[in-house]
């Protein structure tokens, strides 16, 4: 989905001449001691499925919040439309929350619900019931209009919480956990239909999340963050490809860290010395690079490859003998020990049966990558 | 699993013998024709008919109603206040001091309660009847109804405030609108404790009533003090009648409540 | 919408303070002063008309007269004193009645349980004064317990039980039975079996695994109830009055006689100052033990 919106060419932050819908000046929140978000900016654009992810305790909520005005920033500001919505109450905002634990009234309901903010909106009485019935189809519900929230199950109840929430058409939508609740086949299917639901009604969403992989498969742009603060904020193919930072590589996916030091650079090309005895690992780096940095190699494990012989055109290649196996059905991750200690995993997709596996437990092997598989960081 | 052995059974029976017997001779020698309490000398209704022509009683039980349902209605109102804000509040200056003046009353002796609001009340030159009554009533009740109904809110899921505020709800709309339907049992089984504990309490009406307005415990005291009469026990068992067919009804309404409630839960879940 | 928070705040608050802090504020200010044959029957009344003068002219006259009145005369050592013992020792007779009430509860079928409860919490909201008075007709020298008695041939003259201290407890562990039950079944009813099950697999006896697992484990219920049914015990009136005897003395009663009986209020205010004093220390140890345990249980 999110490919489709990147081959549109949706990619307003790209462009210096777009107003922002939403902007961040400088804004911090601090409760008492602790500092929940630290001097934040970041501009959030229309027509964006935007995701905070980050661990709990990362401020990621108390961001979303006072988008939603139930906390006050105790410096900065925040833009909606270029105006400064600090002094405005919840109640008053053009922007929508769908809670974490749907926070449905429970003596209302399904079509009460999503009733509940047209009614305490200028829509014309008469017009609310065609309102309430458009939600429900657009979440497929009608035939559950008439039931209290204990009566529909859980997937059903996350689907009047999204209704409710959009039913005042707001010109932001936010997600707290939205499918946390879910278990995780119903979990799949939800993000599909939220970002069809985004498509449809053109609605910016925001959502906080702690699952990667939800944020990286509903997300235009994702933000990660860390102790109150943006590490890396863009799509969720260059977060995954080209992290800024260890912390970023790490928490988004599978990666393997090798520290050394840069012993030479040529462009983008970096090559790190990293122990005693062992070739140059070759890799690239998106900034220019001092020799005698201390930095990071970071490489997906499905970016190596595993053989039993030297690949003889490889760019770099290291060997080793394999200490564990882990088998997940449709791919196999092998941890190799290589001769200065260090373990580096590779991963190899099933297509043969397991019988008829290369290699098994202490077999030498060599591992191989290519000069742009992995990136350096010093970050 | 658990196991129900011969000792169970044996305290069980014991300990409800004991909870019950007591109140079931009353109710069995409310029916007794002689005037000795102690001695069956057959069955017969005749003390409830003197009961029924006994001014003193139902004066004194209509006073009583009246102040229950007067301090209980008090009571509730600002017992919920007062649960709102200690558990919605926020800090504010002296919250130490209202949380204190909440708890206390609850294990206050009712002899203190009683004695201090008498006091007050001549201090300030207010007349004693059926209105000071009411205030004391009001006062010690309000603090178990602001318990009863904090532990409902306390177990609230706050975001459904939060919600309402969200879609455009006032707070003193959402209050209205979401959070006063969903604590209202709370707030009901609040008041009938307040109306129970009105209807109950001697002590505290003994001091802050005047002589006009006797309340109903009041007029029992005075007579039981003399002695066991088959009256007083007439009078007990109609209590005694009147509570358990509120409490039973209660309790079943409840059951039933919940009941449906955890079917239509695992409906929804299997669809 | 601050207006709204601070009127909110601000009518409970009011209240309270007008009808409890201000009362006991009068309560101690009372028993400073001396007893007078007049309405209010006591001097020196505070005459705010006359401002600070009258203030400190006030404070001038306050005695603690009442107070070495109560260390000097018996009476109210003895009271509270007894009042006391009395408390400690129906305390733990209802320990002793309610606990295996609770443990009975606690081990039946889960589909008794909620049936059970509305029995024990039943005759709490039937009328406090009705199942004293229920006490009345058994224990007296007629009564049905001596009518039993003797037809089971155990004694041959009926036994004064009526108007003794005997009665007292009865009546006390009767009344405040649920107090107790219903904190300990709580505690016992989230007990997980299995550790009873560990226990016994581990090598325990039943008796073993009940004294090294359930007993420690019941404790909080335990002290929540004994806390529970000690405090209003202490301050108790109706109990002493109705089924205790001349010589049951409990502080509760004897300060309703001062004040009915004997009108003397400076009296009656001296001896409710040093019960609430006396009452301070359980109460503090009760929500020290209550907030204890919240903790635990997050």
């Amino acid at each position: 989905m999110q490919q489709t919106a990147n081959g549109c060419g949706f990619a307003p932050w790209q462009d210096p001449n777009e107003e922002p819908l939403i902007r961040f000046e400088g804004v911090t929140k601090k409760f008492g001691e602790f500092t929940a978000v630290d001097r934040l900016d970041v501009d959030i654009f229309k027509g964006e499925f935007f995701a905070l992810l980050g661990p709990s305790g990362c401020g990621k909520t108390t961001l979303m919040r006072m988008l939603a005005g139930f906390e006050k920033p105790t410096e900065g500001r925040i833009l909606l439309d270029g105006r400064d919505i600090g002094p405005v109450p919840p109640n008053k905002r053009a922007v929508n929350m769908m809670f974490q634990s749907y926070a449905l009234f429970p003596h209302l309901s399904v079509a009460e619900n999503i009733a509940f903010g047209l009614k305490r909106s200028d829509m014309p009485k008469t017009e609310i019931p065609g309102r309430v019935d458009e939600m429900l189809g657009l979440v497929q519900l009608r035939e559950f209009a008439g039931r209290k929230p204990h009566q529909i199950s859980g997937g059903q109840r996350q689907r009047v919480a999204l209704a409710r929430a959009l039913a005042k058409a707001p010109k932001l939508l936010l997600l707290d956990e939205p499918l946390g609740a879910l278990d995780k086949k119903l979990r799949q299917q939800t993000q599909f239909e939220l970002v069809d639901i985004q498509e449809k009604t053109g609605t910016t969403f925001v959502i906080v999340t702690h699952d990667q992989e939800e944020a990286m498969t509903v997300a235009t742009r994702v933000a990660v963050m860390d102790h109150g603060r943006l590490i890396q904020v863009d799509t969720p193919d260059r977060i995954y490809e080209m992290p800024n930072s260890v912390y970023v590589a790490d928490f988004i996916g599978d990666v393997n860290l090798i520290e050394g030091n840069v012993a030479s650079t040529e462009g983008e090309r970096v090559e790190i010395s990293w122990a005693e005895g062992q070739p140059l690992i070759v890799g690239s780096s998106a900034s220019p690079l001092a020799a005698g940095t201390r930095c990071s190699f970071a490489i997906r494990p499905e970016k190596v490859a595993i053989s039993a012989e030297r690949p003889p055109d490889a760019v770099n290649a290291i060997s080793g003998n394999i200490h564990d196996i882990a088998y997940l059905g449709n791919i196999s991750t092998y941890h190799v020990r290589l001769d200065t200690g260090h373990i580096v995993k590779a991963q190899t997709a099933n297509s043969r049966r397991i019988g008829r596996r290369d290699f098994t437990w202490e077999d030498a092997v060599w591992l191989s990558f290519t000069d742009t598989a992995g990136i350096v960081l010093t970050g | 699993m658990r196991r129900l052995t011969w000792f169970n059974v044996t305290a069980l029976t014991l300990g409800f013998a004991f909870l019950y017997i007591p109140i079931v001779i009353l109710v069995i020698y409310s029916f007794n024709a002689s005037k000795l309490v102690t001695v069956w000398a057959g069955f017969s209704t005749k003390w409830y008919f003197e009961l029924m022509r006994n001014e003193a009683f139902l004066n004194a039980a209509w006073v009583t109603l009246k102040v229950a349902l007067a301090s209980s209605t008090a009571a509730t109102v600002l017992g919920t206040m007062a649960a709102y804000v200690m558990v919605r509040g926020g800090r504010f200056f002296g919250r130490t001091l209202f949380s204190g003046m909440i708890y206390a009353p609850l294990v206050m002796p009712e002899v203190i309660t009683g004695l201090s609001l008498l006091l007050l009340f001549i201090a300030v030159g207010l007349e004693r009847g059926v209105f000071t009554v009411v205030l004391a009533h009001t006062t010690f009740s309000m603090c178990f109804v602001s318990i009863v109904v904090s532990s409902r809110l306390a177990t609230f899921d706050r975001s459904i405030e939060e919600a309402a505020l969200d879609l455009g709800c006032t707070p003193f709309d959402a209050f209205r609108s979401v959070t006063l339907p969903i604590i209202a049992p709370a707030v009901i089984s609040g008041w009938l404790l307040a109306f129970t504990l009105s209807l109950d309490d001697l002590v505290i009406a003994s001091f802050t009533t005047g002589p006009a307005s006797t309340t109903l415990p009041i007029r029992i005291f005075s007579s039981i003090r003399l002695g066991v009469s088959p009256e007083i026990n007439a009078l007990s068992t109609i209590l005694i009648a009147l509570v358990t067919i509120g409490v039973i009804t209660a309790s079943l309404v409840s059951k039933r409540a919940i009941m449906r409630q955890r079917a239509e839960e695992q409906r929804a879940a299997a669809t | 919408m601050n207006l709204r928070r601070l009127i909110l705040i601000a009518i409970p608050y009011l209240w309270l303070l007008l009808f409890f802090l201000i009362p006991f504020g009068i309560v101690l200010k009372i028993s400073l002063s001396e007893t007078a044959i007049a309405i209010p029957p006591y001097t020196p009344t505070l005459d705010l008309s006359a401002g600070w003068q009258g203030f400190t002219a006030y404070l001038s006259e306050l005695d603690f007269d009442n107070f070495s009145f109560l260390a000097e005369d018996d009476l109210y050592w003895k009271a509270f004193l007894s009042s006391l013992t009395i408390s400690v020792v129906s305390t733990l007779l209802t320990l002793a009645v309610g606990f295996p009430i609770a443990y009975g509860m606690a081990n039946a079928p889960e589909e008794w349980r909620p049936s059970l409860m509305v029995l024990v919490i039943l005759p709490f909201w039937t009328s406090f004064l009705i199942r004293v008075y229920a006490w009345m007709g058994i224990l007296s020298q007629g009564g049905l317990l001596n009518q039993f008695l003797i037809w089971t041939g155990l004694i041959d003259t009926p036994l004064t039980i009526l108007n003794t201290n005997t009665a007292v407890y009865i009546g006390i562990v009767y009344t405040y039975l649920p107090f107790m039950v219903l904190p300990i079944y709580a505690t016992l009813e989230k007990l997980d079996n299995s550790l009873l099950e560990a226990a016994e697999d581990l090598g325990c006896s039943r008796i073993q695994a009940f004294w090294l697992v359930t007993a420690p484990l019941s404790r909080p219920g335990v002290i929540a109830g004994c806390f529970l049914v000690f405090i209003p015990v202490l301050g108790e009136f109706v109990i002493p009055s109705l089924l205790g005897g001349s010589g049951t003395l409990m502080i509760g009663k004897v300060l309703w006689e001062e004040f009915f009986t004997n009108r003397d209020w400076p009296v009656a205010s001296a001896v409710a100052v040093v019960l609430l004093l006396i009452l301070i220390i359980p109460i503090t140890l009760f929500q020290r033990n209550q907030q204890a345990q919240r903790e635990a249980d997050e």
